[in-house]
């Protein structure tokens, strides 16, 4: 009496329609799961350079050259900007391409749109990073101790 | 809106509603960022020309910018734990609207006392 049929998906539809096969796959889970482990860090990164910024000390009044030379003495705060910048730049270009992805229709303004946006976000991450490396908190006059 | 797209589960509602939020927010503070790196890399160019853009930061005008800017970051960083809790906790999807409206105390509180702190120095005329 009862019929039967075929559970879907189950290898009989057209290969056209089979999203699993290609291997962009694996890079989409990559890609989703990197958004929630970099955030994970961002929360303790960025909200930690909020608070020795703009809550401790004299606040946004205190932020100078030597504010910003007091903390790059140290490798610590190097290293801590060094990984906010690159995970911020990763995180914050993986969602604007998702968005890319979801509002522009045609294949031409996609790729102009995307490579407009890792274009900015090569530039951005290495200045950031060279800025970090090769910075000299040392002017004249400097009472920091790395400087005597 | 028309009535036909109205009264579906997802749309209109929490769940919508948290997701346009996360999605504005994520541009603005990504935006921020690029300008912020550039801000930033005035020091490598001279003290004096990074001191004067800082000083541009500091009145009251941008201090409130500054303080829709960390509440983005705020809303932001809370309700991504939320999709985090959402996506990897089993009864996530059950709980995503009471984590919603604990996602919003949670920044109310964040932004009241950093807004106290923040625009107390900025207009306390330092």
């Amino acid at each position: 009496m009862s019929a039967d049929i075929a559970a879907p998906r189950s290898q009989r539809l057209d290969p056209k329609y089979v999203r699993a096969r290609k291997s962009r796959g694996s890079f989409e889970m990559i890609a989703w799961l990197f958004m929630r482990l970099s955030g994970v860090a961002l929360i303790v990164l960025i909200f930690g350079h909020l608070f020795a910024n703009l809550m401790l000390g004299e606040g946004i009044s205190g932020i100078d050259f030597g504010f910003v030379a007091g903390k790059w003495a140290d490798p610590v705060w190097m290293f801590w900007d060094l990984a906010m910048l690159w995970l911020a730049m990763l995180h914050g270009t993986n969602g604007v391409r998702t968005i890319i992805n979801d509002y522009a229709e045609k294949p031409a303004t996609r790729v102009w749109l995307k490579g407009i946006l890792y274009v900015a976000t090569i530039v951005i991450v290495v200045l950031g990073t060279l800025v970090i490396f090769t910075f000299d908190p040392c002017i004249p006059g400097s009472t920091l101790s790395v400087c005597q | 809106m028309s009535k036909a797209s109205s009264g579906t589960l997802y749309r209109g509602h929490e769940g919508m509603w948290s997701w346009v939020g996360h999605r504005v927010t994520g541009v603005v503070i990504f935006l921020f960022l690029l300008v912020h790196v550039l801000d930033t890399s005035l020091v490598r160019v001279s003290p004096g020309a990074y001191d004067a853009v800082m000083s541009t930061y500091k009145n009251p005008l941008m201090a409130l910018g500054e303080t829709a800017l960390v509440a983005a970051i705020v809303f932001h960083a809370f309700n991504g734990l939320r999709l985090i809790l959402v996506d990897f906790w089993k009864s996530g999807t059950k709980y995503h609207r009471q984590m919603l409206w604990g996602v919003l105390a949670l920044w109310v509180i964040t932004m009241v006392a950093f807004s106290i702190r923040h625009l107390s120095i900025a207009f306390g005329g330092h």
